[in-house]
């Protein structure tokens, strides 16, 4: 008998070895170099959002009487009332030039604040209070440290006196920097201190409900069509292929589709969630219908072959074993199909979604527009105050997203089923 | 009642129990252009075990699937040829495939329960047939199924567990179990004990014993011993073509072609 298998000689096995760890040590480079990509991308659009949510607000005393009011407390002029309560701050500022940049001071969004505040407490009137007013972009930029005072005037969005002014507003401890609840609970405005993300994020909601309420049920009809009751044949092949293919199309490209179908021949109005979501269900359906098909494929033949067995019909063997099998995936598919046109622009520029529109909308026929659009208009914006919430925008997308992601998770985690 | 049905002893004359109970004529099954099986023709008779054998690749689970008409799913698959069951055509056009399915219960080669709770998976058949009209009839079918297929003492007490955690043998006997819950005439066994252990097997074969008293039986297996052991008659596929059938006894102490010959030897296969 000869030695059976030679041993493997110790070089050759060194450097096996060897290789074997040179190949774990690009991984682990690899995952470092994207992680740290990422944490600096997040981290700088994160880092860059924070002012966004604080304002600087300005107290100001009045001392309002119940005979100078009118019946409706809002129906006052309060923009008088309030420059009024200006002026008495800064006795010295005489000239109207001077009033007139004492003014832009405040917010173009003061005086309603104002008349709110009183609406809402009528114990205020007849009686000395300090109300705190939301300062202008300039004014909060300048105490969030963004503009330079050792700059000449000319360079300089506050002028000389502006900042003096400034300065004896913050020795009387009237300037408070607060919470910025207006950027989640207001809609669009031109003035940065006055626009919140909530009419583009219920934009956001209404579009997703609509994009899900069509290509859900058409998409999984679908899939279960191809999957289980079409013949193969030519004619089901090229359908695969196309829809494949349409997975692949540019989004801009479903837009243009939309703008043709649904606004010049339907005649469905324009910027809304409607339309909208009517679009990017266009650009999801082949995403589940892809997702679907292989969820359906995945479920093993022994479960079909089971029900069939046991005289199941079709329609039985697909509703009673297959669908509720398939389902996780299934979701789990449209979710991400769903997230991923949450956070799409392009195919909504089209059907004139990409536009500035203040008021919320409150149905799917009203104008609106959505988050990654409200981004896009923000970062065009002039103002620099805008900077800042253009981030803050962004990271609530991705919260927004990231949740859709985390349930669909979840969704899969929980109902998964082993055979 | 069900007490009784345990005990009921069959006492079949002779001529009952060679009455055919399925007529295989002239089969022939393509797979798209090439052919599986040739001309078989076939016999399987009341009340007995009836056990197909033969190496990887001879077409006996085709034969077995066309019994009931499994292999209409199978895309590119055509048969051809006559099977009657009861004197009726199993490939009529007018007959009804999902009553064939009920009528010809199914065990497969790997344990394949439902992932629902093991009276859901007994209960299942009844229910889409309807064979019941409320719970405590639903409940003794599936306590008389699970009692036939010898499950009954040992799942008794978790019915509401899922049937994938039961062990293999013990899935394999409420696949029996789903499959007789329907009240089939025939029952069709697709290698049941290739993926169980030898005790496993051994509590398999004990039922087939049993069922035999109840159904026709059609068994295809790997396992030469295991045909030997439960089988009444046997037919020996090679290729695609029948080439020997006759009692089991007989085939293994005395075969005629010199094909069979080998494979039961253990020449080939």
């Amino acid at each position: 008998m000869e030695k059976p298998t030679p041993y493997i000689r110790a070089d050759l096995l060194r450097r096996r070895y060897r290789a074997e760890k040179r190949f774990r040590l690009y991984g682990v480079v690899a995952i470092f170099l994207a992680s740290a990509i990422l944490i600096t991308l997040l981290g700088a659009i994160a880092f860059s959002s924070i002012p966004a949510f604080t304002h600087t607000y300005i107290g100001l005393d009045f001392d309002l009487q119940a005979g100078d009011m009118t019946e409706n407390i809002e129906d006052n002029n309060w923009h008088a009332i309030l420059r009024k309560a200006l002026y008495q701050q800064f006795p010295e500022v005489k000239t109207r030039r001077d009033k007139r940049m004492l003014g832009k001071l405040l917010s173009i969004g003061a005086a309603d604040r104002l008349a709110h505040k009183f609406a809402a407490n009528p114990s205020f009137v007849g009686q000395k209070v300090q109300v705190y007013l939301p300062a202008s972009d300039d004014f909060d930029l300048f105490i969030k440290g963004a503009i330079d005072r050792t700059l000449p005037e000319s360079d300089r969005l506050l002028s000389d006196k502006q900042i003096a002014w400034i300065d004896k507003l913050r020795a009387q401890a009237r300037v408070k920097r607060q919470f910025a609840s207006h950027v989640f609970l207001a809609g669009d405005s031109r003035e940065p201190e006055l626009a919140g993300i909530k009419g583009a994020l219920i934009g956001s909601l209404l579009t997703m409900f609509v994009t899900l309420l069509f290509s859900l049920p058409i998409g999984i009809m679908a899939a279960i069509y191809l999957q289980e009751i079409a013949p193969k044949n030519r004619f089901t092949d090229l359908i695969e292929v196309n829809i494949n293919n349409l997975a692949a199309v540019p989004s801009i490209v479903f837009g243009l589709l939309g703008l043709a179908v649904f606004i010049n021949f339907f005649q469905l109005p324009r910027s809304t969630p409607l339309v909208g979501g009517l679009v990017l269900a266009l650009m999801t359906l082949p995403v589940i219908i892809i997702a679907a098909r292989a969820a359906l494929a995945s479920v093993p033949p022994s479960i079909r072959e089971a029900a069939l067995g046991v005289g199941a019909s079709r329609l039985q063997v697909i509703l009673h074993h297959i669908l509720p099998l398939a389902l996780p995936g299934i979701l789990t598919g449209t979710i991400i199909g769903i997230a991923r046109a949450a956070g799409e622009t392009a195919p909504l520029l089209m059907v004139g979604m990409l536009a500035f529109i203040v008021d919320k909308p409150a149905n799917i026929t009203d104008k609106a527009t959505v988050l990654p659009a409200q981004i896009y208009i923000w970062a065009n914006n002039p103002e620099r105050a805008f900077e800042s919430l253009t981030s803050a925008a962004i990271i609530i997308l991705l919260v927004f997203l990231l949740f859709m992601n985390a349930t669909a998770i979840g969704l899969r985690k929980r109902y998964q089923k082993r055979w | 009642m069900t007490e009784t049905d345990k005990t009921v002893k069959t006492h079949k004359t002779p001529e009952a129990e060679d009455r055919v109970k399925i007529k295989a004529r002239r089969v022939n099954v393509f797979y798209g252009a090439a052919q599986a099986l040739f001309d078989i023709d076939l016999d399987m008779r009341l009340n007995q075990v009836t056990a197909l054998i033969g190496p990887s690749g001879c077409g006996k689970s085709t034969f077995l699937r066309c019994l009931n008409r499994m292999n209409d799913v199978i895309d590119g698959c055509r048969v051809e040829g006559d099977i009657y069951m009861d004197n009726q055509n199993v490939y009529d056009e007018t007959l009804d495939v999902v009553e064939l399915r009920a009528r010809i219960g199914m065990v497969f080669q790997k344990p394949n329960p439902f992932p629902k709770s093991i009276y859901d998976n007994v209960a299942y058949g009844p229910r889409i047939h309807g064979m019941t009209q409320n719970k405590e009839q639903l409940d003794h079918i599936v306590k008389k199924s699970l009692r036939r297929a010898g499950l009954w003492d040992e799942v008794k007490d978790r019915l509401s567990d899922t049937g994938s955690g039961l062990s293999g043998g013990q899935q394999q006997r409420l696949c029996i179990a789903r499959a007789i819950a329907v009240n089939p005439e025939v029952l069709l066994m697709d290698e049941p004990c290739s993926a169980l252990d030898p005790v496993a097997t051994a509590v398999i074969e004990n039922l087939i014993h049993e069922l035999r008293q109840r159904y026709t039986i059609v068994i295809v297996t790997h396992s030469m011993h295991q045909a030997a052991r439960v089988s009444q008659k046997t037919a020996y596929f090679h290729l695609g073509e029948l080439i020997e059938y006759g009692d089991t006894s007989d085939i293994f102490t005395r075969p005629q072609h010199e094909q069979t010959e080998a494979y039961i030897s253990g020449k080939i296969g």
